[in-house]
C-alpha cells in the first residue's frame, strides 16, 4: 500500500513530522517498508542556468559551461550533454552532493585537462525517470539559485506500507489515518457522505442469480447510471496522486475509481453503458466462457467464477477485473457505476486460478468494509458529476447489506491476563473508540464490544486485546521472567536426536565435511537411488533438478562431490545427517547418515605412506566408527555381501541385525549411478538408517558391567591358512573363534596374500589369535590342543590348509 | 685388541689390580669387558683363582690375605660395573648421533583437522542448550504434511490470503490427502499440542520449504519454533524469553529488542520483532548501536489454534516464536549468501563450518 504524505493529510489534521508518521505506523503495527522522499534526496540540487557553452579544447563531445548557480561566481562545469547550450536553465549539483541515480558522490574533477567543479544533471541521474539522453532542459522562467525540487514540487514523500493481510481497512489513505489519529497522532477528518439525488430512475436491472447456498459469492450489488458525461482526462491532482503512488492515469471515470480504491480502500467498476446490453445479471461463470479482460488478455473463466453479465454474456469479472467491451474510453458519454460485496475466498480462488492481481482483488480478498458499499457508490458519483458532468440516476440495489453483529463479551481483564500489562480500562475503552469499537458496559468487569465494519479481523477477545496493545505499545509491556524448574535443567533430546547430533561429530571426527544439500533431487537421481515414486513428486517443483524427495543422501552428496572435483577439489569426503523418504507417509521419513569419499583416502598424497584410493573399507571404518560413536552393540552386526542397484555389487554390504533389520549399506558405489550423476569414481559410501538402529535395552542404573580383567598373560599364536580365493575371511575368523569360545579372546587377520608361493585360485590369510586364560596358566600342551582344535575347524568349515 | 691371559701365577696383588683394572679401563667394547671379566672372575679367572688358594692357607695368613684378595675382587667387580656403564652410555651417544629425522617433513593430518560441522548443526545444538537450560524441550515432526496440520489447524482458512504469504510446495496428487512441504515448523507445535498436555514447553527446529530463490530465500531453509502453553505465560514473559535467548546466542551482556504489532493467522496479537544492532562497514554488531534489524516473528497463540489442538483457550494459553536458524547463523557467523548453505563448496564448508569437538556448552560458552 502506497501513499503520499499529502495525500495522508487530506485525511488527517496533523502537525507531525514525516519522521514521526513512519514511526508511528510501524509501532502500530503498519510497517513502513520505504520511504522515498524526493525533496530530502534532491534538496542539494538547485536551479541554475549556462551562460556559456563552447566546445571543450581537447573532446568534441564534451562542452565547457559557464554556470550562474545564483550563488557567487559562475561555476566551470564540463558537460557531455548533447543538449548542452548556451541560455538553458537546468539542474546543477555542487561537487560533494551524492548523486542518487548513479549511487556517488560528486567529488571535483579535471576532464580532459579542463577543471569541472560541479554537473549539471539528468532526470536520470536524480531518479526521476529513466531519462538520461541529455540534461534536465528548464523553461526559461524558472528561478536560478532555487531548490530544484521545491520548485519542481516534488516535495510529497511517498511512504509505502507493508501491510498484513488482516487489514484491509488500511489498505485506504482513509484507514491509515484513522489508525494514526487513534495512536494520537492527530484528528480523523471525517466528512459526511450525502446520497445523490437520482434524476431519473436507473433504466438497468440486476438479477443475482444464485442458488440459496450460493449467495454469500455475491450478497450486495448497487448501481447507478450517469448520462451524458464527458470523460476527458481526470484534474492534475488527481493524475499527480495516482502517478505518485505508481499508477498510470487514464481517464477521468476510471481515475475516479483508481482513486477511490486508494483513498477509501473501496473498489469500484465503471461500464460504459451505452456498450452494455439489457439488463445485468450476476452469476456463476460456465465453463468455456471466456472474457477479454481490460488487461488485454482473454480468460478462460468456469463455474467457480462470478461474473456479471449482459445479453452479450460475460462483461466483468467480478471483484477482478472488468472486461474491455464494456470499458469506458474517451467516448463513454453514459456510464454505469458499479458497487459491491463479494465473498473473499471466491475472488481470491478466481485471482489466483486466473494469475490476475489487481488492486480490486486485493482488497475483496481481503474484506472490504460493507457498510461503505453505499457511501463509496455516492461519492463515485459525486466526483462524476463533479469532473465529467451528467445526469445521475437513482440506484439500482440487489441483494442485502449485511448486518454486523459482533458484540464480543470482554473482560476487561483479559488484557492483563495475555500480556501482563496493566492497563486502566478507562485508557482502553478511549483507544477501542477512538479506532471506531463501541464498548458498551465499560463499567462492568465484562464489556460489551462490537468491532466496526471495516475490521473484518476482529473476531475475539484475544484480538480486542491486540488493538489495547498495539496503540500503547508492545514496547510499554513490562518484560517477565519465565518461572523455570528448580535445580539442573533436564535432559530434553529424545534418543534419535541425540544419536543424529553424536552421528555429525563422529563422522566429522573421522575426516568428513558436514554438507546439507536439499530435500529434493531430480526424477533420475531420485530413480537411481531407488526412489521416484509418483507419491514422493512435487507437482511445483522450482527447478525439473528439485523435483522429487530424495530417497537418500547419496545423490546429493555425490553431486556435492562432483561440483567439487569440477572446481578443482577432487578429494573429497562429506558426509550429511538428515531426512530421507521412502513414502509420502509419516513413517516413509527417515533419519540416515550418509557419507561420501572420493579421490585419494586419508591425508592424500603424502611422503609417509603410499596414495591410493578411498575405498569400501573406508566407508566401512567410518561405519563402524559411527555405530560405536552411538554406543550401539556391534556383536550381532551382520556384514552381508552385496548391496541396493546403486552400490557396487562386489564392491558393496548390507549392514544387518537380522534379515528383517536392515541398517544400511557401505561400499563402492556403481559405475551405472554414478553416470547418472556425471560424477567420475570410484566414490565410496556408507548409508545408514539412524533410526532402524536397535535402540539400547533400558537398564535401571548407570552402573557399567563389571569389568572381568585377568592376571594371567595372554598368549598369542599366528596361523596362516591357504584357502579357496572366494572363501571369506570373516567365516575363516568365525570358524577359528568357535574352536574354543571360553578360550579365544580375540582372532585378528593381519595378513591377506595372494601371488608367489600361493597356488593358483587360493589365497593366504593369516590370522592372530588370542588366548585368555582364565583360572591358571596354560600349559604348552593345552596351547597345542586349542591350535589344532583351529586348524581342524578351518579345515571342517572352510575348506582352510594350514601354509 | 687381544686379552692377555691372566697369569694365575700372577700371585702379586697388586700388580694384578694394577693390570686387571688398566684391561677394564681398555676394554672398547661390551664384549672386551666380558673378556676381562671372565680372565677376572671367571671360574678360572685370576681373582677367582686367587680366592681358591684361601683353602690352603693358614688361619692367619687367610684373615690378612684374604682380606686382600676380597678387597680386589670388590674393586674389580665395581670397575667393571662402572666400565660398562661408560660403554653403555658412549654406545648410546653413538646410537642417537646416528638417529636423526627431519622434523620439517610434514606429519599427516588428523581427521580431526579435516572433519567440519555445518553451521547449521552447530547453530541448533547451540538453541537447542540455550532453550534445554530454560526447561524447553525438543520437538520434531515430519516434512510433508497435511494440509490441515500445516494451515487449517493453524487457523489459515481454506483459500485464506493468508496461506498466500508462504508460497507453498505440494506433492503431486496421487489420489489421496493432498500433502505439501511443510512451510514452518509450526505442524511440529499442533502436533505437541495434540499429544501432550499443558504444561508445555518445547522448541521444533527442522527444515522447512517455500518456493523462492534468490541470495536471501532458497526453496529450502532451517527454522526453530518456540511453544509455550500453561496457564499463566503471557506477553511479558515472552519478551523475557527473546531477550534471554537473543542475548545468550549472539553472547553479548544486553540486547535490546524493538516489537512491532504484525500478523501471523496463528497468534492474536502478533509480532514482528526487531533486534538492536550496528552496522559498521559489511559487519553487524549485535546488543549496541542504533540500528534495528527484523529478526523474528512471534505472538500470544490465537486462541482458535488452541481449540483446534484440543486445548482450552480460556484456561490455557501461551506464546510462540520462529525464527530462521540460517538467517540467524548468517547473522552471527557473518554469511553473506544463503544459497552457500547448500551448496557443499568444501572451501565454504571448512571456512565457515566447526571443528568435530567444538561442542556448545553453557559452561564453555557456546562458541569456542
Amino acid at each position: 500500500m502506497k501513499l503520499t504524505l499529502s495525500w495522508l493529510k487530506e485525511h488527517l489534521d496533523t502537525s507531525a513530522s514525516l519522521s514521526e508518521i513512519v514511526e508511528t505506523l510501524t509501532r502500530i503495527g503498519l510497517e513502513v517498508e520505504h520511504v522515498h522522499d524526493p525533496a530530502a534526496q534532491l534538496k542539494d540540487f538547485t536551479i541554475a542556468r549556462v551562460i556559456e557553452a563552447k566546445p571543450h579544447p581537447n573532446a568534441d563531445r564534451l562542452r565547457v559551461c559557464m554556470v550562474d548557480t545564483g550563488a557567487g561566481a559562475p561555476v566551470q562545469v564540463v558537460c557531455g550533454a548533447p543538449n548542452a547550450r548556451t541560455g538553458m536553465k537546468s539542474v546543477f549539483s555542487a561537487p560533494g552532493t551524492y548523486i542518487p541515480g548513479k549511487k556517488i558522490t560528486l567529488g571535483k574533477g579535471v576532464i580532459r585537462g579542463v577543471e569541472s567543479l560541479g554537473m549539471l544533471c539528468s532526470a536520470a541521474e536524480l531518479e526521476l525517470s529513466n531519462d538520461h539522453e541529455g540534461i534536465i532542459d528548464l523553461p526559461e522562467d524558472a528561478p536560478v539559485g532555487v531548490s530544484y525540487a521545491q520548485w519542481a514540487g516534488l516535495n510529497d514523500p511517498i511512504i509505502e506500507i507493508n501491510l498484513t493481510p488482516n487489514r484491509p481497512d488500511a489498505a485506504g489513505v482513509h484507514g491509515i489515518a484513522r489508525d494514526l489519529a487513534a495512536a494520537e497522532l492527530g484528528v480523523l477528518k471525517t466528512k459526511d457522505i450525502l446520497p445523490v439525488e437520482g434524476k431519473f430512475p436507473c433504466p438497468f436491472g440486476v438479477t443475482l442469480d444464485f442458488k440459496e447456498e450460493d449467495k454469500h459469492l455475491a450478497p450486495f450489488f448497487g448501481l447507478r447510471l450517469v448520462r451524458g458525461v464527458k470523460n476527458g482526462q481526470s484534474p492534475a491532482w488527481l493524475q499527480a496522486r495516482l502517478r505518485e503512488i505508481g499508477l498510470r492515469p487514464i481517464n477521468a471515470l476510471v481515475d475516479i475509481t483508481n482513486f477511490l480504491t486508494f483513498d477509501r480502500a473501496r473498489p469500484l467498476h465503471v461500464f460504459d453503458a451505452k456498450k452494455v446490453k439489457g439488463d445485468l445479471v450476476v452469476r456463476r461463470a460456465r465453463k468455456g466462457e471466456t472474457l477479454l479482460a481490460l488487461d488485454g488478455r482473454t480468460y478462460e473463466l468456469d463455474e467457480t467464477m462470478v461474473v456479471i453479465c449482459d445479453d452479450n454474456g460475460p462483461e466483468s469479472l467480478a471483484g477482478v477485473m472488468g472486461g474491455e467491451a464494456s470499458g469506458c474510453d474517451e467516448n463513454t458519454t453514459d456510464v454505469l457505476i458499479e458497487t459491491a460485496l463479494w465473498d473473499p475466498m471466491n475472488i481470491a480462488h478466481t485471482g489466483r486460478k486466473l494469475g490476475i492481481v489487481t488492486d480490486a482483488r486485493y482488497r475483496f480478498e481481503r474484506g472490504v468494509d460493507p457498510a461503505f458499499a453505499l457511501p463509496g457508490i455516492e461519492l463515485a458519483t459525486q466526483l462524476v458529476l463533479e469532473f465529467c458532468g451528467g445526469a445521475p440516476s437513482e440506484l439500482t440495489l440487489a441483494g442485502e447489506l449485511p448486518r454486523l453483529s459482533r458484540a464480543i463479551n470482554f473482560p476487561w481483564s483479559e488484557t492483563k491476563r495475555l500480556t501482563g500489562l496493566d492497563t486502566p480500562r478507562e485508557d482502553a475503552a478511549l483507544i477501542l473508540e477512538r479506532l471506531g469499537f463501541s464498548v458498551e458496559s465499560a463499567g462492568a468487569d465484562i464489556a460489551h464490544i462490537a468491532a466496526p465494519s471495516w475490521r473484518p479481523d476482529i473476531e475475539g477477545k484475544a484480538d480486542i486485546v491486540e488493538e489495547v496493545v498495539r496503540m500503547i505499545g508492545v514496547d510499554n509491556v513490562p518484560s517477565t521472567p519465565l518461572p523455570r524448574t528448580d535445580g539442573v535443567a533436564p535432559a530434553v533430546l529424545t534418543m534419535m536426536q541425540k544419536r543424529a547430533r553424536n552421528a555429525r561429530r563422529a563422522l566429522a571426527g573421522q575426516g568428513l565435511v558436514e554438507a546439507v544439500t536439499w530435500s529434493f533431487v531430480s526424477k533420475e537421481q531420485a530413480e537411481a537411488f531407488g526412489g521416484g515414486a509418483a507419491a514422493l513428486a512435487l507437482a511445483n517443483p522450482i527447478a525439473s533438478e528439485l523435483s522429487d524427495m530424495r530417497p537418500s543422501l547419496l545423490p546429493g552428496l555425490v553431486a556435492a562431490a562432483g561440483r567439487n572435483a569440477a572446481r578443482g577439489l577432487g578429494d573429497q569426503n562429506l558426509f550429511e545427517v538428515g531426512q530421507i523418504f521412502l513414502d509420502a507417509t509419516e513413517t516413509g521419513q527417515r533419519l540416515a547418515a550418509t557419507g561420501v569419499r572420493r579421490g585419494l583416502a586419508g591425508a592424500g598424497r603424502h611422503w609417509s605412506t603410499p596414495a591410493r584410493e578411498a575405498g569400501a573399507f573406508d566407508a566401512r571404518s567410518d561405519v563402524m566408527a559411527l555405530l560405536d560413536s552411538l554406543g550401539v552393540a556391534t556383536g550381532g552386526l551382520q556384514i552381508v555381501p552385496g548391496g541396493p542397484p546403486w552400490f557396487h555389487p562386489g564392491r558393496s554390504a548390507t549392514l544387518q541385525f537380522g534379515p528383517k533389520t536392515i541398517v544400511g549399506h557401505f561400499g563402492e558405489l556403481h559405475p551405472r549411478a554414478l553416470k547418472t550423476m556425471d560424477v567420475e569414481g570410484p566414490v565410496a559410501a556408507f548409508e545408514i538408517i539412524l533410526d532402524a538402529l536397535p535402540a539400547p535395552k533400558a537398564k535401571p542404573t548407570k552402573i557399567k558391567p563389571k569389568l572381568e580383567i585377568s592376571d594371567l598373560q595372554p598368549v598369542s599364536r599366528d596361523f596362516a591358512f591357504i584357502v579357496d580365493r572366494a572363501t571369506r575371511a570373516g567365516d575363516l575368523v568365525k570358524a577359528a573363534q568357535g574352536a574354543d569360545r571360553t578360550l579365544i579372546a580375540d582372532v585378528a587377520v593381519f595378513d591377506l596374500y595372494e601371488g608367489k608361493g600361493v597356488p593358483e585360485g587360493k589365497k593366504s590369510i593369516g590370522l592372530a589369535v588370542t588366548l585368555q586364560p582364565r583360572e591358571k596358566t596354560l600349559t604348552d600342551a593345552e596351547i597345542e590342543a586349542v591350535a589344532l582344535k583351529i586348524v581342524s575347524e578351518a579345515e571342517k568349515k572352510c575348506g582352510a590348509m594350514l601354509r | 685388541m687381544a686379552f692377555a691371559k691372566i697369569e694365575t701365577a700372577m700371585t702379586d696383588i697388586a700388580k694384578l689390580e694394577e693390570y686387571t683394572l688398566r684391561q677394564i679401563d681398555e676394554a672398547a667394547d661390551e664384549a672386551a669387558l666380558e673378556a676381562v671379566r671372565l680372565a677376572a672372575l671367571g671360574k678360572k679367572g685370576a681373582i677367582s683363582a686367587l680366592l681358591a688358594t684361601l683353602g690352603k692357607m693358614s688361619p692367619e695368613e687367610r684373615k690378612t690375605e684374604g682380606a686382600k684378595i676380597n678387597a680386589l675382587k670388590d674393586k674389580t667387580t665395581e670397575a667393571i660395573a662402572t666400565r660398562r656403564e661408560a660403554l653403555s652410555e658412549a654406545a648410546l651417544e653413538t646410537r642417537l648421533a646416528a638417529e636423526t629425522l627431519d622434523v620439517t617433513l610434514p606429519a599427516p593430518a588428523s581427521p580431526l583437522e579435516r572433519g567440519r560441522i555445518h553451521p547449521i548443526s552447530q547453530v541448533t545444538d547451540e538453541l537447542s542448550i540455550i532453550f534445554a537450560d530454560m526447561g524447553f524441550a525438543v520437538a520434531e515432526g515430519p516434512d510433508i504434511e497435511s494440509d490441515d496440520y500445516n494451515f487449517t489447524k493453524l487457523n489459515f482458512p481454506e483459500g485464506h490470503p493468508a496461506r498466500e504469504m508462504q508460497d507453498t510446495f505440494f506433492l503431486a496428487p496421487t489420489g489421496g490427502e493432498k500433502r505439501l512441504l511443510r512451510t514452518h515448523t509450526s505442524p511440529v507445535q499442533v502436533r505437541t499440542m495434540l499429544s501432550k498436555k499443558p504444561p508445555i514447553r518445547v522448541i521444533c527446529p527442522g527444515r522447512v520449504y517455500r518456493c523462492d530463490f534468490d541470495q536471501t530465500h532458497t526453496p529450502m531453509f532451517h527454522q526453530i519454533e518456540g511453544l509455550v502453553i500453561d496457564e499463566t505465560t503471557h506477553l511479558g514473559h515472552l519478551k523475557w524469553t527473546l531477550e534471554e535467548f537473543l542475548k545468550s546466542f549472539f553472547e553479548v551482556k544486553g540486547v535490546k529488542l524493538r516489537f512491532r504489532p504484525s500478523f501471523f493467522p496463528f497468534t492474536e496479537p502478533s509480532m514482528e520483532v526487531d533486534v538492536q544492532c550496528r552496522r559498521q562497514g559489511g559487519d553487524i554488531r549485535f546488543g549496541e548501536g542504533e540500528d534495528w534489524m527484523e529478526i523474528l516473528g512471534c505472538g500470544m497463540v490465537h486462541p482458535n489454534v488452541l481449540r483446534n489442538c484440543g486445548i482450552d483457550p480460556d484456561r490455557y494459553q501461551g506464546f510462540a516464536f520462529g525464527v530462521g536458524v540460517d538467517r540467524l547463523a548468517m547473522l552471527k557467523y557473518g554469511m553473506s549468501d544463503l544459497r552457500a548453505f547448500f551448496d557443499a563448496d568444501t572451501r565454504w564448508l571448512e571456512h565457515y563450518g566447526f571443528r568435530p569437538l567444538d561442542f556448545p556448552t553453557l559452561a564453555g560458552g557456546l562458541s569456542s
